[in-house]
């Protein structure tokens, strides 16, 4: 046996455990919520009788037809939407400046990524005290109060607990999209920050010399060295995005007609709280597909880029 | 060599002596917070006086109205790893969870072995019983019809009476409005206090008897009153704080007491919380029963079951004992603010509690529905989402059409 084969047969016995762990504690736990959400088991007796019974794609079905799943569909399309693009603008923005090395950037640099160290229920209630509305017009609160005194009456509104809409988009999502845009650019920007830092000074330089002008340096040079740092931004944001709990159910509840409601709070009550497993497990999986559907693309990509 | 087998013989007996009268036993709740969690501590010290050798192992959740602990507890019963005995809320959030499925031990023989059956209300002993056995011990009781109300904005606003009828509790909100307060307060970001607010409706509209029928499946959920009780809910929300759903029950009976709302319906755990804010009872906040439910007590308890296979299973008995005596009951209940379910036990001094304590003696109790007492708890979720529909569309027709699919969900559509 060659040296390099040894090693290699070494390597899998260490990795052995690893495998078998995710094995089990991942996949076949992922099987057995696909088997769950495929049963009967809509009650707690249900689940204890043990018995499985198949029922096909049912429960998918009457969730389908559910409003409540349905705004929460659309929910998760447009907070995500809005939630990345103000991430990834406002990281670009910030980390251009901080990148600018003036006086102070490494303050603000630490300042702008301190709120990714506080938990999404911390910042859900400091924002849902910000963004609470009052009993509008005779006395407002928040961010209501502040507009009051400034003079600028006219632009209160009911914020989260709006039920308004254009079309699919509940208005209501603007706070809680501004709240965890707030949590995580700082992220962003770190990220962006350590890809600027990363392009070579000679191609900045050389490029100066050549009479390039700033917007130009940025568009044509900066941009497309920064394009993996977009795509590992997009799948970190849009992950977190798509799986979104403890932000919303701590800011707003799931608002008026869940106007903020999210498939993993539906997915909990379900749950925990109406002992439907069969349904939230059928949740799961479709918020697990949404994942699926951002990841895998992400992986093969960066597989192919491997080789 | 006789000196050893002598010593070993010893430990092994005073080890077996120790072990024979003490031992743990597992206490699960959600008492965490305020006066809950210090009443608790209160009645294990006490229990510890009487049984000092058995250790209490005190299993508490943390989360609003106890919706993690739930969650852990299902996992444990699950999981075949259940507490010796744990808080749940009298009526169909045990027996539908863990009583039908055969998790949970009948008590009836106990009670009344221990002389104590008779001793708390017909109507009580209903609402804790699965096909005539008793499966839990309450030991609280709370009820969840009253208006509590601000007497300094009461009289401000020129009322003499505490409204009896609908339509006075109507003028009453009018007065409120015209005067710039608000006239009810209400807080549902965690829907379930709208939800309250439209089971007293449903309770005034339906009557007692009617509404308990409702659940026994001995009534058809759909019924022209159900329409009349969401047009009256839909009524209310003309008179209610514009920022309802950015609250929880705390912020709306706060503005109660910082003077900016004149009423506030809420289960009476939110007297203790007046009471927590410096207030006094009769002298700056006064009550009534929502109007139409006068007769009635809706009913929210607190009681204790015992699962089968509790792994200390003879101390949770003696525990269950002791909460169901007058003693514990009076420990507990005046620190937490609620009522003992025993209707010999103490209620202590609050001039609200001895009221309250009186009406629960005598009057019909109904089975709260948001409160897990009335309904399995698929449809109090259903239930609720329906009520933040209506609030929401003030659309009566689709609310209705939602309680009715909630009630076919689980069987309690009847015809």
């Amino acid at each position: 046996m060659s040296v390099q084969k040894k090693k290699a047969r070494a390597g899998f016995f260490i990795i052995l455990p690893s495998l078998a762990f995710i094995g089990i504690f991942v996949y076949y736990f992922i099987f057995l919520t696909i088997r769950t959400s495929t049963s009967n088991w809509n009650s707690f007796s249900s689940l204890l009788s043990g018995e499985y019974k198949f029922i096909g794609l049912r429960n998918y079905q009457r969730l389908f037809n559910d409003p409540r799943f349905q705004t929460d569909l659309w929910n998760t399309l447009f907070f995500t939407l809005f939630f990345l693009a103000g991430c990834i603008i406002l990281g670009i923005f910030l980390a251009n400046i901080i990148d600018k090395k003036l006086r102070g950037s490494s303050f603000f640099q630490n300042l702008f990524l301190f709120p990714m160290a506080i938990s999404y229920v911390v910042t859900g209630t400091v924002w849902g005290w910000i963004f609470a509305p009052g009993n509008l017009p005779t006395s407002p609160q928040g961010i209501n109060l502040l507009l009051e005194n400034l003079g600028w009456s006219n632009l209160q509104w009911m914020w989260y607990t709006s039920t308004q809409s254009i079309g699919n988009f509940n208005l209501a999502l603007i706070p809680v999209i501004i709240a965890a845009t707030w949590q995580m650019s700082g992220y962003v920007m770190a990220m962006y920050l350590a890809g600027l830092r990363a392009i070579p000074e000679e191609m900045i330089e050389a490029a100066q010399v050549d009479g390039s002008t700033g917007t130009q340096l940025f568009w044509r040079i900066k941009m497309p060295m920064l394009r993996p740092i977009t795509l590992s931004a997009m799948i970190v944001i849009g992950h977190m995005s798509l799986k979104i709990f403890d932000l919303i159910y701590a800011m707003t509840g799931s608002g008026p007609n869940n106007v903020t409601d999210m498939p993993a709070i539906y997915m909990f009550e379900q749950m925990f709280r109406s002992n439907r497993y069969a349904i939230a497990s059928a949740i799961a999986i479709i918020m697990l597909i949404m994942v699926a559907a951002v990841i895998i693309p992400y992986l093969y990509s960066s597989f192919r880029g491997e080789r | 060599m006789k000196k050893l087998v002598g010593i070993v013989l010893l430990s092994v007996l005073s080890f077996t002596m120790i072990f024979a009268q003490s031992g743990q036993v597992e206490i699960f709740s959600w008492w965490t917070g305020g006066g809950e969690e210090e009443a608790l501590l209160a009645t294990i010290q006490d229990f510890n006086e009487l049984y000092p050798n058995i250790q209490v192992i005190n299993a508490t959740v943390a989360g609003g109205a106890g919706t993690n602990a739930k969650a852990v507890l299902k996992t444990r019963m699950l999981g075949g790893n259940p507490p010796d005995t744990f808080q749940v809320h009298a009526g169909w959030e045990l027996t539908d969870t863990y009583v039908i499925p055969g998790l949970m031990e009948p008590l009836t023989e106990y009670l009344k072995a221990w002389r104590v059956y008779d001793k708390f209300p017909e109507g009580l002993i209903d609402i804790v019983s699965y096909q005539g056995e008793v499966y839990s011990i309450p030991l609280t009781v709370h009820r969840s019809n009253v208006v509590f109300y601000n007497k300094k904005l009461f009289n401000e606003i020129g009322l003499t009476k505490e409204p009896q009828t609908w339509n006075e509790f109507i003028k009453a909100l009018e007065k409120a409005k015209a005067a710039g307060y608000t006239p009810l307060a209400l807080g549902d970001k965690n829907k379930w206090p709208a939800g309250q607010l439209v089971e007293n409706l449903m309770v005034a509209e339906f009557g007692a008897k009617n509404y308990n029928d409702l659940f026994n499946g001995e009534l058809s959920f759909n019924d022209e009153r159900l329409d009349s009780t969401l047009e009256k809910m839909v009524q209310l929300m003309d008179y209610v704080n514009v920022d309802h759903a950015a609250l929880a029950w705390q912020d709306a009976a706060r503005l109660l007491y910082e003077g900016k709302a004149v009423f506030n319906l809420m289960g009476d755990w939110a007297e203790g919380y007046f009471k927590t804010l410096g207030l006094i009872p009769g002298e700056d906040f006064g009550w009534f029963e929502l109007p139409g439910t006068q007769a009635v007590f809706v009913l929210v308890s607190d009681t204790f079951g015992l699962p089968k296979n509790a792994p200390n299973r003879e101390n949770a008995l003696i525990f269950l004992k002791y909460l169901a005596s007058t003693r514990a009951q009076s420990v507990f209940n005046p620190i937490k603010g609620a009522i003992p379910a025993r209707i010999d036990a103490d209620p202590g001094d609050d001039p609200y509690l001895i009221e309250t304590a009186e009406d629960f003696r005598t009057l019909i109790i109904s089975p709260s529905i948001v409160h897990g007492s009335a309904a399995p708890e698929a449809f109090v979720t259903s239930f609720n989402d329906a009520i933040n529909n209506l609030v929401t569309t003030k659309n009566v027709k689709q609310a209705k059409q939602m309680i009715l699919w909630a009630a076919e969900d689980v069987n309690l559509l009847t015809d």
